[in-house]
């Protein structure tokens, strides 16, 4: 573990289990992250699906900047920023559409659909010395994962994959088609947008296992689901889970990457199976088909489809992807991005539209509820009184992650489905990243050699 | 004169406007089981989201019923859901309620009895203003506009289908746990 600060240490203290409420609020810290977290990190900016022809074009954000996301010429996809070089003025005002030529509309300098420099007009005899190549708009490396689109600003940074660490293993598993194949998700029309008052890292660890039962109360008793609009588990299956669910785990990585992870096993029903489905036939048919597909290309790891937090601000409930874009210490927008099969029936596309915009989003049943409360934590803890009180993220501190079960070969820490192990873990990396000065003081102490050891079942033979 | 409105016509008005004045106050004074009376069995909710495009693609400005996101996209059963999960009393983002105030203006018929929609049924423009009271300060409001296609069912009005136009791109409340 890298060593933190006395300073940093008191903010965020992982072998106490304790948080200073002061990194929700102080606006200093916030600056700090900005340049410590968001310039450095690779940030999720959109999808393949989103920009498929060349010239298409989306809006995106790299914490607070805006940015350019770009299908060049060249089949390649470009992210600039969307600040022209002349005068600063935001160069493209669309959220969306196709052109291979970005004018700015205070002077007129145009760039191309890789971001160069292409055109003065009017000022051709003005900028004869100048070195045109060197004035287009800010690039930032791009890569793309399965289809997911990812950017840093930061030259100096890991590759993308370096980056995950590992949970690489994961995210794959939430951006292919449901029948296991890749590149076959697509984002459906329409980012879902909206601001409310809180810091933007209060949403980002995943997962919160025991928000759920109170936080969600109302869904259960009120339409008979779970969060995410599975049926309410039996009563003889729900007292399971007071304890230890059955092979469910929380599993993070020391690069801050959080999430939950059922072990899958061949006698997990099939998606179509758990009854969310039961008046939409289509749906249901269509699922099983697919999985049946998926079986036969992952065998038993068909059943695993976990969305990972990815550190700092991506996260993910079930096939949705949100986005906590900073917008001060106490304000949030997030952006949500819904997930389907791009070769789906038009009908099971709008069943799942129907079905993520009851659950998730601003009118979501599930996450009206989630806002109420993390709005409502921001506030409580503005205070100078409530600044010195430090939150308590001990749950289960003395007990050491278990190991993934050698069998299934899995990566990450392993820890209990009820502990604040993923919580500690990504605000520990959180601090990391904020006192470290480059990528080399950044490198989470466990190798990728040491790696192996981790997949070793819990009493470590 | 062609503005000019029949008697008939000002009447339809008139019984709209009331129809929507009633529907308001049932809202406000959160009688959403009576609300929700004032829907047909077969109603569709949709509120559509604006997008930025260029006015050379204003068809794509805002997003498409069951094929794109919305704010909201859905039929009578699930709006029976969100107010039986507001009656629960533990569902913290109306808990307790907020005081809401809906305005509703600009009424206008845009065809009766015949054309697109089935005898029986008129569809009516309108724009609507709905404030927020929540807790001590928390205020929000939203400001759009709704087609409504309401249809006579044993005499009375229903809404058989609503369209919300809210005229936000980027959400400006933390959540929407009312109805417009």
């Amino acid at each position: 573990m890298v060593q933190l600060t006395p300073e940093m240490k008191r903010l965020v203290d992982s072998e106490s289990g304790t948080i200073s409420r002061e990194i929700f609020w102080n606006r200093d810290l916030y600056d700090q992250e900005m340049e410590q977290v968001f310039n450095r990190s690779w940030l999720f900016v959109g999808h393949e699906s989103q920009v498929p022809e060349p010239g298409d074009y989306i809006l995106s954000r790299m914490g607070e900047e805006a940015v350019i996301v770009s299908r060049g010429r060249d089949g390649k996809v470009y992210v600039f920023l969307n600040s022209c070089r002349h005068r600063g003025n935001r160069v493209c005002r669309y959220e969306q559409g196709n052109t291979f030529t970005h004018m700015c509309s205070f002077h007129g300098w145009t760039y191309d659909s890789t971001g160069a420099l292409v055109a003065l007009p009017y000022h051709e005899n003005g900028y004869d010395a100048m070195d045109k190549s060197k004035w287009g708009l800010l690039q930032a490396r791009v890569e793309v994962f399965h289809g997911s689109i990812w950017a840093t600003w930061d030259k100096s940074a890991p590759s993308f994959r370096e980056y995950l660490g590992g949970a690489d293993f994961y995210l794959a598993t939430g951006l292919m088609h449901t029948d296991g194949s890749d590149n076959g998700a697509e984002v459906l029309g329409g980012v879902v947008k909206w601001r409310l008052g809180c810091n933007w890292k209060v949403p980002c660890p995943d997962t919160d296992t025991t928000h759920g039962w109170i936080t969600h109360r109302s869904t259960a008793l009120g339409l008979g689901v779970g969060p995410t609009g599975n049926p309410v588990r039996p009563r003889e299956d729900r007292s399971v889970s007071v304890g230890q669910v059955r092979s469910r785990y929380t599993v993070s990585f020391p690069e801050g990457h959080t999430m939950g992870v059922t072990i899958p096993e061949e006698s997990d029903p099939g998606w179509a199976e758990n009854g969310t489905w039961e008046d939409k036939p289509a749906v249901r048919e269509y699922l099983r088909e697919k999985f049946e597909e998926r079986k036969r290309r992952l065998g038993v790891m068909a059943h695993l489809s976990v969305g990972p937090a990815i550190f700092p601000n991506e996260g993910w409930l079930g096939r949705v992807v949100r986005i906590m874009h900073p917008q001060g210490p106490a304000t949030t927008e997030i952006w949500t991005y819904f997930f389907v099969d791009k070769d789906a029936p038009q009908e099971v596309k709008t069943a799942l539209a129907a079905h993520y915009e009851l659950y998730y989003g601003p009118g979501g049943v599930t996450q009206q509820d989630d806002m109420e409360n993390w709005y409502a934590l921001t506030i409580a803890s503005k205070g100078p009184v409530a600044q010195k009180l430090d939150l308590n993220y001990q749950m289960r501190i003395d007990e050491p992650p278990l190991h993934g079960p050698t069998e299934f070969d899995m990566p990450g820490l392993f820890a209990h489905n009820y502990s604040d192990e993923n919580h500690r873990r990504y605000y520990q990396r959180w601090a990391e990243v904020m006192q470290a000065r480059d990528w080399g003081e950044m490198a989470p102490t466990m190798s990728a050699a040491a790696r192996g050891d981790w997949v070793t079942n819990r009493n470590g033979s | 004169m062609a503005d000019l409105m029949s008697y008939e016509e000002l009447m339809l008005r008139l019984e709209v406007e009331n129809f929507f004045y009633r529907e308001a106050d049932l809202l406000d004074e959160h009688r959403y089981e009576e609300w929700l009376d004032l829907f047909t069995e077969d109603a569709r909710y949709h509120a559509p989201m604006h997008r930025n495009v260029s006015s050379k693609e204003m068809d794509k400005q805002t997003t498409r019923e069951g094929v794109e996101m919305s704010w909201f996209d859905e039929g009578k059963e699930t709006l029976v859901k969100r107010v039986r999960q507001i009656r629960t009393g533990v569902h913290w983002a109306e808990e307790p309620l907020s005081r809401v105030t809906h305005f509703v203006a600009n009424v206008r018929l845009l065809d009766s009895g015949s054309g697109e929609v089935g005898a029986g049924e008129i569809r009516v423009k309108s724009r609507f203003l709905v404030h927020r009271s929540r807790l001590e300060d928390e205020d929000n409001t939203w400001i759009g506009n709704r087609i409504d296609t309401l249809r006579r069912v044993d005499g009375e009005w229903k809404i058989a289908r609503r369209e919300i136009y809210i005229d936000q791109n980027v959400l400006l409340s933390k959540n929407l746990t009312n109805f417009f």
